[in-house]
């Protein structure tokens, strides 16, 4: 065993607690927090249902995005696509044996590379090009979008230019869940690879990514459309209506 | 007309998106409150002393118990979906008036005090501490936003500006920062029941005279019930319906409605207001004691159903907060929805033939209708989604032959905000209110020109009163803005009206 494999291996476990952590803490916090009013942008839904449909038009289909502006919609959903079937493919790396739908979709997981870097390209673009979007840019927006494309880089020229002893990645990370460590790979494609994976997910919890979990707490898009019907009291609001009786 | 020394921008046929000029709003600021306008609202008569922790600790406060400002304040990804979106920015070009760079002056100091990477890379993520001149900034362009929420409808995670300025102005007050308009008219409505401060015998005089005037139209005794106990119905409108040009037209088709439906209503003294500006400070605690005023007039006159008259945010307080605020009401009548918009029921008479229509008699008005941003986006009308739309568009049609709709993308759910929402109903925001009526104003005068329409229909005292306004700016007449209920009013045929008058439009024209 490496000294760079023990490394990497505590970096993971490491970058695993923080995200699960974080982002734990972060949705209970979100979760104990009450909605006192009833704010759902209208039209909107008037039955749990129709939420749950609003939710799903708005994460599968970024459905307000659309209305909004259609560059950003189709870079954005993009990216996000493209993500979803990188990551998804990449469960082959995690499980023995591949489960047999991440087998059929390891062909369109490998082009998403693409698709995924073309989107945040057009992200990038529009944050030098369009000057509203340039004035809303912090460092920290610069730097998200450097860590994603780095990641999708490094990634593709692994599965496209530069090979890594793939068994031995994989043999590596099923290690470090059965708690049985193996040695990693120490081509520089892959460490940078995992160097950046880890990064992303350490600074998940404490940056803008919190949009993953926000959007399904937004109370403008997650509440039923019903308060003639039924009355809706925050706990700190019902000790006002208590005190005075 | 107040004195104005800036220039009102320039309508385009197609609307160009402005490139950005940063600062140029930033001398818009309104009067501060002084401690007589504070302090009857519990907040602090002066900027405190150590408003630096007391900020910190209010925007605490707020974090804990509105779930809506925390997680908004977390999820903005800057994607620039809102950026084109308010009608502030595309009137001034300020990009502090998109809505993701007024939200960022609050993000930036909720980022500092209360999240890693504010606390330890402030540069980084754009955190900065709170200073006077942070709260400065805060003054002038969070009272540059009508808290409209077009730009909820758009951004993907429904961050809801609105819901950032109210909080903004929570933490303002509560360190003695407060705006005098909004804090010197809830003063108002505490000590005298309403936004004008017109107490009760004034209030008689005027319906006495309205009465008088709606029988020297139509020869029919019309009442307007003040104070009537037992009466089927309390109407709560906004009292600028009580004397205001175009409102006072769409009160006098409410009490004709009523009269011709044959349903006893009353107006409270003691609430005798529909208005609700708790909701335009964040302040849920002066918002609720606002709406108890009604639940008190409803029990005190032993009503049996509450409608409310046309106006945008009081709706959206008393469809979405008033069952909160002030409920339950199961003291009312369960048959009919808490509360009800006087659209709904107007609208519910017509279905049943209950009125007796001429359309013709507005046949010399060619009218569009401006959503009202809170009717139209934190609200609703009738049973189903959208009915907030419908409903007024249904009642207009019926009551006259010649609608014309403005272009899409600007009314419904992404209507434009008329430019005085949310506190900015006052002169010294004239230049914002003004610039922030160019959408509007554009979308207007494109039907006006194509399709003839004179005239703009509104269901809200503010969307009225400020159209009468800034009209003029934009060169239209100001008596171009009417109320809804002022096409019904003109349009009904009361039982035993006119018999000998040949001339009917004539009469109910005044």
């Amino acid at each position: 065993m490496s000294s760079v494999s023990v490394i990497y291996a505590l970096m993971f476990y490491f970058a695993t607690a923080v995200i699960v952590v974080g982002v734990g803490r972060k949705i209970a916090q979100y979760a104990r927090t009450p909605a006192p009013l009833k704010i759902p942008t209208t039209p909107a839904p008037v039955t749990k249902g129709g939420v749950v449909v609003r939710m799903a038009k708005e994460v599968v289909l970024f459905a307000s995005l659309f209305k909004s502006n259609k560059w950003i919609w189709i870079f954005g959903w993009m990216f996000h696509f493209a993500l979803l079937l990188v990551l998804l493919r990449h469960l082959r790396y995690f499980t023995d044996p591949v489960w047999e739908w991440v087998a059929l979709i390891q062909p369109f997981g490998k082009y998403a590379a693409f698709a995924m870097l073309a989107g945040l390209a057009g992200l990038w673009a529009r944050r030098i090009v369009v000057d509203r979007v340039r004035y809303i840019t912090g460092p920290s927006d610069h730097l998200m979008l450097a860590l994603l494309v780095g990641i999708g880089i490094t990634g593709a020229l692994m599965t496209y230019v530069s090979h890594t002893d793939i068994v031995a990645v994989k043999a590596f990370f099923i290690g470090l869940i059965t708690f049985n460590w193996q040695p990693l790979p120490t081509d520089g494609v892959l460490l940078a690879h995992l160097g950046l994976v880890v990064a992303l997910m350490i600074v998940f919890p404490f940056s803008k990514l919190l949009h993953a979990p926000g959007v399904f707490f937004s109370p403008t898009r997650n509440q039923v459309d019903n308060p003639r019907e039924k009355r809706h009291v925050a706990p700190w609001a019902a000790k006002l209506d208590a005190r005075e009786e | 007309m107040a004195k104005v020394d800036f220039d009102t921008p320039e309508m385009q046929e197609v609307s160009i998106l402005p490139k950005i000029k940063p600062g140029s709003m930033e001398h818009s600021s309104p009067f501060v409150a002084k401690d007589i306008h504070q302090e009857p609202l519990g907040f602090p008569g002066e900027l405190v002393e150590n408003f630096e922790e007391k900020v910190v600790e209010k925007m605490g406060d707020l974090l804990d118990k509105y779930r809506g400002f925390r997680v908004f304040l977390d999820s903005c990804v800057k994607c620039g979906a809102c950026t084109d979106k308010c009608h502030y920015y595309l009137g001034t070009s300020d990009p502090k008036n998109m809505p993701v760079g007024r939200q960022d002056l609050l993000r930036s100091v909720y980022r500092r005090y209360f999240t890693f990477a504010g606390k330890y890379f402030p540069k980084l993520v754009g955190a900065r501490d709170v200073s006077k001149e942070v709260l400065d900034e805060w003054h002038s362009y969070f009272h540059q936003c009508s808290q409209c929420r077009r730009c909820s409808v758009f951004c993907p995670y429904g961050i809801d500006t609105a819901e950032i300025s109210m909080a903004a102005r929570e933490i303002l007050d509560s360190v003695g920062y407060g705006q005098k308009y909004c804090n010197e008219i809830i003063g108002k409505v505490f000590k005298i029941g309403n936004n004008l401060g017109l107490p009760g015998p004034a209030l008689e005089d005027t319906l006495e005279g309205l009465e008088e005037d709606v029988m020297d139209d139509t020869g029919v005794e019309v009442k307007f019930p003040l104070d009537v106990q037992g009466a089927e119905v309390l109407l709560v409108t906004p009292s600028a319906d009580f004397f205001a040009e175009p409102h006072i037209d769409g009160l006098m088709g409410y009490a004709k409605v009523f009269h011709a439906a044959g349903i006893s209503w009353t107006i409270s003294s003691y609430a005798s207001e529909a208005a609700n500006f708790g909701m335009f400070i964040g302040s849920y605690d002066n918002m609720r004691k606002i709406s108890q005023r009604i639940r008190k007039a409803a029990m005190d006159l032993g009503v049996k159903r509450i409608v409310f008259g046309e106006c945008g945010h009081a709706w959206r307080v008393a469809y979405s907060f008033l069952n909160t605020l002030a409920g339950p009401w199961d003291f009312l009548d369960p048959k009919y929805p808490v509360p009800q918009h006087i659209l709904e029921v107007t609208h519910g008479l017509i279905q049943e033939g209950k009125l007796n229509i001429d359309k013709s008699r507005n046949d010399d008005i060619v009218p569009t209708f401006h959503d009202s941003c809170n009717v139209a986006r934190a609200s609703r009308m009738g049973d189903k989604p959208g009915g907030q739309f419908e409903i007024p568009r249904e009642v207009i049609k019926a009551v006259c032959n010649n609608y014309v709709d403005m272009a899409p993308g600007t009314t419904h759910e992404a209507t434009f905000c008329c430019g005085g929402g949310g506190g900015l109903l006052t002169d010294d925001l004239m230049e914002i209110r003004v610039k922030g009526a160019l959408p509007r104003m554009e979308a207007y005068k494109q039907v006006t020109e194509n399709n003839g329409v004179t005239n703009i229909v509104a269901i809200c005292a503010i969307c009225k009163a400020q159209f009468t306004k800034i009209l003029p700016f934009y060169g239209f007449g100001m008596d171009a803005i009417m109320s809804a209920h002022q096409l019904v009013s003109n349009a009904i045929v009361l039982e035993g009206e006119g018999q000998d008058d040949a001339d009917e439009s004539e009469a109910s024209e005044a």
